[in-house]
């Protein structure tokens, strides 16, 4: 009885941590920023990193707790950020407060992100492992080229949907919001760090809750066994569906936030790229370790923007800590070398102590 | 009403009918049933009905079908001829899923657990469709939820319990001993709420006092959920002391069904296992 008392509060604890940490980074960064005592670059880093942190949970849904290895992800945040966009230069003369709208252009790009990740998941989802991972890269892919080639234009009769240029007809009042490759420009900044925070928090209360429900089990036991899986009744294509579409709609929320962080965005940001490093943080992060996540997303954001000085060494300096992280993590020699070290210094610690009260 | 609702039930599979199965439906209910992977006749003119709180045992040298027969019952292949019926319907076409939910839960040769996931874990998935839940309310954790986790965790709980196995609840299902994992899939299965459960080879590497264990807990299952108990087993020990009837397979036909007395001193069975006398 005892034993299962803790086993309840472990797995709170580790839940508890996670929002902690996010809750206690905000007030940090608030407070600093209040006091003036960050640099400009700094706060211009605060809402990309929220974004990030978003994409690597929502990511981890798919590749730690659902086992499929997805490398689309970046496709998903770019549907989100011009759909985003989109939304808020559309609902701008119905909404005044900025806050309501930059929270109604992120549920609209959330929802035609999850909207995609539906169409996706049919044909991708009967697919596992490596060929998995190729056509959720193909399919990334082809988002990024669908939105990097849509122009829209909005004047005083609604929206103009083109292919190109020429076919769009607006009255000369009228504004383009998406011009084809080069994206989306003049959009109005609406991101706002609390707005980024409350995003992770959302993120991490719907990952986090449908990891310890019945939903939850099902996907991972798809993804321990699905043969298994099958023969206690679970419908696996739903389940993993559903982790996939839950994934995607809050990879468009997050591009949402993203896309109207921004003057302009070009859909070229939402390619393979972009997804490689999102798998680097869910991976770096541990598989299906939502905390994990959400440090090394932080983290590994911001070690290249904080290596700007070192101009073309930094990326050579990127490859090296995640070549350390890797082996700290996984090399069972390095592992044992730091748990020797740990030892001989926690026992010193703890003679100093034993010392001390003799 | 299908072709067979109309035909007289036929005898027991096995000849031996418990007193208390007498004159209800069987569980299972499977009509010549065959499938071919290419060329390759693997199971053919399999028939033989499960009554509703039977015991009965699937033998047969290496190689003769028996999990292919049980992968055939639990859908995970689709048969070439014949039908199943489990409690009256007819599975044609249905997924492993649907199968599971009209009565049929099974356990596996090679051990399928969710490794990952703990003890109570994986009996808590074998309980999922009776966890009423919406997604919705499982994401934003509303009161139904935890009425709900709160009684899955409590029937869970007895089942383990029930199976001995309440002190590994919390572990890694992947950590535990063999045996252990053996019963605890049988568990999973049991939690389904089933029918009937197709063991596979539930004594396979067990010590000879595991296996005694086994044999008191297989009847236990029996006398405590009613059910039917379907199993296929090497170790003739177990299979000639818990089973009320045999069927014997070979080269995926059926050569023999009795009691285990009748199996013991049938000539096909013996040849089929040891070979033919002088030769």
């Amino acid at each position: 009885m005892m034993k299962r008392f803790f086993d309840c509060v472990n797995r709170n604890r580790s839940a508890a941590m996670t929002y902690g940490l996010v809750i206690v980074f905000y007030i940090v960064m608030q407070t600093l920023a209040s006091q003036r005592m960050l640099t400009r670059s700094v706060t211009g880093y605060l809402v990309p990193i929220c974004v990030y942190i978003v994409l690597a949970v929502s990511l981890n849904l798919v590749v730690g707790i659902s086992g499929e290895l997805s490398l689309g992800h970046a496709g998903f945040m770019g549907v989100g950020a011009f759909a985003g966009i989109v939304a808020a230069a559309c609902l701008r003369s119905f909404i005044p407060n900025d806050f309501l709208l930059l929270l109604a252009a992120l549920v609209v790009g959330g929802i035609l992100a999850g909207f995609a990740g539906l169409l996706i998941g049919i044909p991708v989802l009967r697919l596992r492992g490596d060929y998995l991972a190729i056509v959720t890269l193909a399919f990334g892919e082809i988002l990024k080229n669908i939105v990097g080639n849509l122009y829209i234009g909005l004047d005083a009769k609604g929206l103009h949907f083109a292919l190109n240029a020429e076919g769009i007809h607006m009255d000369p009042a009228g504004k383009m919001i998406l011009s084809g490759a080069l994206g989306a420009t003049g959009i109005q900044k609406l991101s706002t760090f609390f707005m980024g925070f409350l995003l992770i928090l959302f993120t991490l209360f719907v990952v986090l809750n449908l990891i310890n429900s019945k939903e939850g089990r099902a996907i991972k036991a798809v993804r321990d066994n699905y043969i298994a899986a099958e023969s206690v009744g679970i419908n696996t294509t739903a389940f993993r569906m559903k982790a996939f579409v839950v994934s995607a709609f809050l990879a468009g929320m997050a591009g949402a936030l993203y896309g109207l962080n921004y003057s302009a965005v070009a859909a070229s940001k939402f390619g393979f790229t972009t997804s490689i490093d999102i798998l680097v943080f869910v991976v770096l992060g541990g598989m299906g370790n939502i905390l994990g996540s959400v440090i090394s997303a932080a983290v590994l954001y911001v070690i290249p923007e904080a290596m700007r000085g070192l101009a073309d060494y930094r990326m050579i300096l990127y490859a090296v800590v995640l070549i350390v992280v890797m082996l700290c993590t996984w090399s069972p020699a390095v592992k044992n070398r730091i748990a020797m070290v740990t030892e001989k210094f926690t026992s010193k610690f703890r003679r100093k102590e034993a010392a001390c009260h003799e | 009403m299908n072709e067979y609702s109309r035909k007289m039930i036929p005898v027991s599979t096995i000849n031996y009918l418990r007193e208390e199965d007498a004159g209800k439906r069987p569980v299972l209910d499977v009509r010549n049933l065959g499938i071919d992977f290419g060329g390759l006749t693997a199971v053919d003119e399999f028939s033989i009905t499960v009554g509703p709180t039977e015991i009965s045992g699937l033998i047969g040298p290496n190689g003769a079908g028996k999990t292919t027969i049980f992968n055939l019952l639990t859908s995970v292949y689709q048969p070439t001829r014949g039908s199943i019926l489990i409690n009256g319907v007819d599975t044609k076409g249905m997924s492993t899923a649907k199968v599971n939910r009209l009565g049929i839960a099974r356990t596996f040769q090679n051990i399928r657990l969710f490794s990952e996931m703990t003890a109570l874990d994986n009996v808590k998935v074998g309980m999922h469709n009776q966890i009423n839940c919406s997604f919705f309310s499982s994401v934003l954790h509303t009161p139904a939820y935890y009425r709900e986790e709160k009684k899955a965790n409590q029937r869970v709980m007895e089942l383990l319990d029930f199976m001995g196995m309440a002190d590994v609840a919390f572990q890694k299902a992947g950590s535990l001993p063999y045996g252990v994992q053996r019963r605890l899939e049988i568990v999973r299965a049991l939690a389904t709420n089933p029918s009937i459960v197709l063991l596979d080879e539930p004594a396979a590497g067990m010590n000879p006092s595991e296996t005694t264990e086994l044999m008191h807990q297989i009847r236990r299952i029996r006398d405590t959920f009613h059910i039917a108990i379907f199993l296929i087993e090497h170790d003739m020990n177990l299979v000639m002391n818990v089973c009320e009837g045999i069927a014997v397979v070979n080269y995926g036909r059926i050569i023999s069904k009795g009691t285990p007395e009748q199996i013991r001193q049938d000539p096909a069975v013996i040849e089929a296992y040891l070979g033919k006398e002088g030769v």
